[in-house]
Parts: structure tokens; sequence; C-alpha cells
């Protein structure tokens, strides 16, 4: 297959040199992980792309390999902490410096992963997230879920000492620092939200940056209304506990 | 009437409950996932040993007039029950994971064996 010619040089090709990798966890989204893994290229072509399929019924796999996307195949749906964790474990093991998330649903766009990279790259922050609420984007979604999202946001802040505005956002950036913590242990539902305070008991550096999110292009939502309210409840709890938890150890080196 | 010793009794044997649960939690032995329907069991029992009255009126409802603590025995082992019953479905599905996972494994060990 031909490269497409482009006249203008994508946006993010050679301004780093640190040997990066997009994760892009993906659960029966054959339509929409084609363009997302596109969409990294166009943006940057040296990211190499890792799919991790979260046992996908449809040909979410097979889309991600004829675009020679490295692609890791669970035997069956571990969820977004599991499947996102493996991700990061495929980044650790391969020496990857520089990671970041975009989910395979197609709701983070690539162009932006710029404003992400930013401050990684420039040594400022160990984790950069991408925020719908940092700045009026004007994010839609339902009211129900912005009110969670908002209780999360405001214990999370409480928690970590610093406003945190989007803690759901799974749209991140990370430096190798980062990936060597989360491939050893990441949580379960609402990663992300547990990660903040991870994050901040092992005395990483933590940014938000304002990003707009699309709606997602095809599939659906993993998380229904009930859910939603459990989730809420355990991911509480979670943090609660998780502030009194010992720290676990990240992973060594290879010599 | 119920005694205030059971009252006291029932109510401490939930607190211990609580904490044991949060303590599990906390050395990551259990998930929050499974701690969940435990911890509510421990804050009704909890709730309602403290709340006499409450534990009366329940008590009426159904019908148990000489011994109001009974109702503290039927919720308490209808929690278990339910948890028992989460359990068994939760033990079906890592059994049908792990089946994956032998066959996987196996597959993958017959692949590397003729490549050898």
């Amino acid at each position: 297959m031909a490269e497409v010619a482009t006249e203008t040089r994508p946006p993010g090709a050679a301004a780093i040199a640190l040997k990066r990798i997009a994760i892009v966890p993906a659960f029966n989204e054959q339509e929409s992980v084609t363009h997302v893994i596109e969409e990294i290229r166009a943006f940057d072509p040296d990211f190499e792309v890792v799919v991790v399929d979260d046992g996908s019924t449809d040909g979410t796999a097979a889309a991600a390999a004829r675009l020679g996307a490295h692609v890791v195949r669970l035997p069956f749906n571990l969820g977004i902490g599991g499947a996102v964790q493996t991700g990061f474990r495929y980044a650790f093991e391969h020496g990857f410096e520089l990671a970041v998330r975009v989910d395979g649903d197609g709701q983070h766009d690539p162009a932006q992963l710029g404003l992400l990279l930013g401050p990684v790259v420039a040594g400022e922050a160990d984790i950069v997230v991408g925020s719908r609420f940092a700045s009026d984007g004007g994010y839609r979604s339902s009211r129900s879920r912005r009110v969670g999202i908002s209780i999360l946001a405001k214990t999370v802040s409480l928690l970590v000492r610093r406003r945190v505005t989007d803690p759901t956002s799974g749209f991140q950036a990370l430096n190798r620092r980062a990936i060597a913590l989360f491939a050893a242990d990441y949580p379960h539902d609402y990663p992300e939200v547990e990660a903040a305070l991870m994050v901040h008991k092992h005395e990483l550096r933590m940014t938000e940056v304002p990003v707009h999110m699309r709606e997602r292009s095809a599939g659906q939502s993993s998380i229904g209304a009930l859910a939603s309210v459990y989730y809420m409840v355990k991911v509480l709890l979670a943090l609660f506990v998780g502030l009194f938890r010992k720290n676990v150890t990240p992973l060594e080196e290879a010599r | 009437m119920t005694p205030l010793t059971v009252s006291i009794v029932a109510a401490i044997a939930s607190v211990v409950l609580i904490l044991v649960v949060l303590e599990l939690i906390r050395s990551r032995r259990l998930r929050e996932r499974y701690a969940l329907l435990w911890l509510l069991t421990g804050i009704v029992l909890l709730a309602l040993s403290v709340w006499r009255s409450g534990l009366n009126t329940i008590a009426g409802w159904v019908g148990i007039e000489t011994y109001p603590p009974a109702v503290l025995f039927a919720v308490g082992a209808l929690f278990v029950l339910l948890v028992l019953l989460h359990y068994s479905t939760v033990i079906s599905k890592l059994h049908d994971q792990n089946t994956v996972l032998a066959q996987r494994l196996a597959l993958l060990e017959q692949q590397l064996r003729e490549r050898a």
C-alpha cells in the first residue's frame, strides 16, 4: 500500500527523539480503530502503535493488524483497566520512553497529541492528562455523567490536594517512570481515577491540559446507567481505602 | 423489645466485620468489587442493631412477635446467601476463563514446539 503523500509535514514528526508508542485499547471497535491508527500516524509516523484487543468478537484485531500495528489479543475481556495495563507492560518491556494512550473508540483526537506531549517532553511532568473540563470546551454529555465526573473530580482534588478537573480522562501521555509504575499496578474500573491517587502517592508529577473530545464514532459506551452508580460507589471506596495503602514497587529496569 | 445486650453485641460484631473487610481491601487481599456486598451486609446489620425501635417495627411487619432479634439472624442469613450466590457466579466465570487460558497456553506451546 502506497503512503499518502502529504505536502505539509506531520505536526508531531521528528519533534522528539524519544522511542515512543501509542497504546490503543479497543473492544469491538473494528470501524473506528482504523481511523485512530491512521490519525496517530498522520500526527507522527514515528509513533509505534500497539492495539490491545480486549477480547473483541468482531474484526478489531484483523483491522489493526492490516495497518501494521502491533496487536495484543487478550483471550477474554479484562475491562479497560486490564487492557490498558497490558499496553503499559508492552511499552515497558519493549523499552519505550514515551507512551500516549488513545482509546480505540475514536473519542480521543490524535491531532491534539501535541498538547499532551509538550509537558512530558519538556521534562515538566511525568504524566499529562487531556481534560475536557479544564477550559470552556463545551463537552457535551449526559447530565448524570457530568455530575458523576464532578463528584469524582472534587474527591480526587481533595485527596491529591491539587485541582483535578477530569479524573476519568484516558487521553494521556506518560514518560518511562509513569509507564513503569502502571505496568506494575493499574486499577480496574474507571482506572484513571484511582491512578491519579497512585500518581500522587508515588510523587510523580501530573498535569492536565485542556483538550476537546469527540463523540464516540462507533460502538457503544461500555458503561450503563445502573452500572455507573455501582462503579461510583466502588471507585469512592477504592479511593478512600487507597489512601491508607502501601505503595506498590514500580517495575525494575532490566540491567 | 430487643435486649440491650443483644443490640450491643450485634453492633460490635457488625463493626468488626466492616473493619476486617476494610483491612482486607487495604492490604490488597480483597478486591473492592467483591468487598461491596460484605460491606453492605455489615452496614445493614449495624443499622438494625443500633436502630432498636426499627428492628421491632420490622419484626412486627414480618410477624415475629416474641423475639425481635430473630430479624437480625434472618437478615444476616439472607445476606450470606446473597454473597454465596454472587461467588457461585464469580467461580463460574473464572472457570470458563481458566479453560480458555489453558487452551491458549497449550496451543502456544504446541506452536513453539513445532517451530523448534
